[in-house]
């Protein structure tokens, strides 16, 4: 037995098997075909796409340092205070779509308040805030705390689904209400993986509010998109840097937060 | 601790629920100084007015103009290609990355490693939409520009989550297969890859159901897809075809979601 042995192919079926490879080959030459490769204009951007990586060697944060700065001191404070908004909305909405609390009229609404929340890209909503709210860090607000609501409500709600029922049945069993369960059986065994994710939230957040404001919804993202059509690269350079670096910051402090709640 | 009658019982010692109050009063003073100073850049007149607008807008956006929808075939198509097209960008770089910053796999702790964390820690603080602005300045308006802002962007997320799987790999069968004589090449092919296989699959999968939602929104700054159409609409305050993009953008978002729920029910 000269033979090597091979690990067995994932899918047993052939015919499945290449008909999959098949089928992939097919939709990527598809897909590659409808690409329209522009080879002039590529040429004409690897100039640009150098220029801008140059940039990062020298990035020029004083020649527009006023901008730059209330940008992120926009940014930062449309992110906490949204976070805040929104956690607190979330909070209700999240006991709500728990199927093991709520009755099922109040669980169908939450939830579709969460599925609405979740399904639209933030973009859009903060287009439908600018226009309602005029341009500004409060279409910004009400973005970011909208989406906020979705996120935080179901990770919320399926942390309670979860839950040990025992601890539950033996606060019920001291003769509880129902705000002394949830004070006493529920909210012990989510609150720290809740405050860790408010703190993830509010991680996301801040980076969802340097693109909102290239729809005018305030924030770093406005200075971001106007240095970039104006081709300063080296400002844009010194804003992603900047973005970069304050949310490892952020990522840094919300797993020192994660830790010490564990 | 010692207890009285009539006490009641307590978490925490004074000392520490103290601690608690103090962490909750700065989170409480820095979401008001914030609010002040968001307060001061706020227009309140146009918020009042919020209500207005909002039913003047769903005023606007009903009924809907139905007939623009043959015309948003080739931007769906364009928009899903680019999903595709970018999450197996983000793979191909992505893959090789989490295998340089995974503590088990990678080749040097002490440059490799960094590197390759740098690179992801820098690609996931980055939107799509960032990415794609630059580089329609960079190379022009267009699908391609959007499959590689989608890449950059899935780089990160397939490296870091698929570097976690890695290092959480079970370490007794990778020094079985190194007992057998294995070079460094069988491990990885024996003994790691086919332990994160079905993480990977989930990961690969998952992003690029993230990436259709992100790919429908490129095309806002000009990387292609339905996006383009919904900011040619926008900004023409063509609200009724507004109201059908939606519509196009959420059948799409929940046709991926659903596509991509059935694929990890198979594998997992």
């Amino acid at each position: 037995m000269s033979e090597t042995w091979s690990p067995p192919p994932a899918i047993r079926n052939p015919w499945l098997r290449y008909g999959l490879y098949l089928g992939a080959a097919v939709y990527l030459s598809l897909a590659l075909g409808t690409l329209h490769l522009n080879w002039a204009r590529l040429a004409e951007g690897l100039d640009r796409g150098w220029a801008f990586v140059s940039a990062f060697g020298h990035p020029d944060i004083s020649k527009h340092w006023r901008e730059i700065w209330e940008g992120f001191v926009e940014s930062l404070t449309m992110t906490v205070v949204a976070t805040a908004l929104g956690i607190l909305i979330s909070l209700p909405v999240g006991l709500g779509a728990a199927r093991n609390l709520a009755p099922m009229p109040l669980y169908l609404l939450c939830r579709g308040i969460v599925a609405i929340s979740r399904t639209f890209p933030e973009i859009i909503v903060a287009i439908l805030f600018v226009k309602m709210f005029g341009f500004g860090p409060l279409a910004g607000v009400a973005t970011l705390a909208f989406a906020t609501i979705g996120f935080m409500a179901k990770l919320l709600a399926e942390d309670i689904e979860d839950i040990d029922p025992r601890q539950v049945e033996a606060i019920r069993a001291t003769g509880a209400g129902p705000f002394q369960v949830l004070n006493y059986a529920v909210q012990p065994q989510v609150m720290a993986r809740f405050i860790g994710l408010s703190v993830y939230r509010l991680d996301i957040n801040f980076r969802e509010s340097a693109v909102i404001g290239i729809v005018g919804a305030g924030g770093i993202g406005a200075t971001l998109n106007t240095s970039f059509e104006r081709y300063e690269f080296d400002t844009a350079a010194a804003i992603l840097l900047t973005i970069i670096g304050i949310v490892m910051a952020t990522e840094y402090f919300s797993s020192v937060v994660r830790e010490r709640l564990r | 601790m010692p207890s009285f009658p009539g006490d009641v019982w307590r978490r925490r010692t004074p000392a520490k629920s103290l601690a608690v109050w103090a962490c909750w009063l700065a989170a409480v003073l820095l979401i008001v100084q914030c609010w002040t100073i968001l307060n001061e850049n706020t227009i309140w007149e146009f918020v009042y007015d919020a209500p207005a607008q909002a039913g003047d807008l769903l005023g606007r956006m009903f009924p809907p103009r139905w007939s623009v929808l043959p015309s948003l075939w080739q931007p769906i198509w364009d928009t899903i290609n680019m999903a595709t097209l970018g999450t197996l960008l983000g793979i191909l770089i992505g893959v090789p990355v989490a295998f340089l910053a995974a503590r088990n796999t990678t080749p040097s702790v002490a440059v490799a490693r960094p590197l390759a964390l740098m690179a992801i820690v820098s690609s996931r603080s980055i939107n799509a939409l960032i990415w794609a602005l630059l580089l329609v300045t960079v190379l022009g308006p267009g699908v391609l520009a959007g499959i590689i802002a989608i890449g950059l962007r899935s780089i990160g997320f397939v490296g870091k989550l698929l570097y976690e799987a890695i290092e959480e790999v079970d370490a007794k069968q990778v020094e079985a297969i190194e007992a057998t004589g294995a070079s460094g090449a069988q491990r990885l092919i024996f003994a790691i890859v086919p332990q994160i296989m079905p993480a990977f699959a989930g990961i690969a999968v998952y992003r690029w159901d993230i990436n259709i939602r992100e790919s429908a929104v490129l095309g806002l700054v000009g990387a292609g897809g339905i996006g383009l159409q919904l900011n040619a609409s926008v900004s023409r305050l063509a609200w009724p075809e507004v109201t059908v993009i939606f519509a196009a953008i959420l059948v799409t978002v929940f046709a991926s979601e659903w596509v991509s729920a059935q694929v990890r029910k198979r594998i997992i």
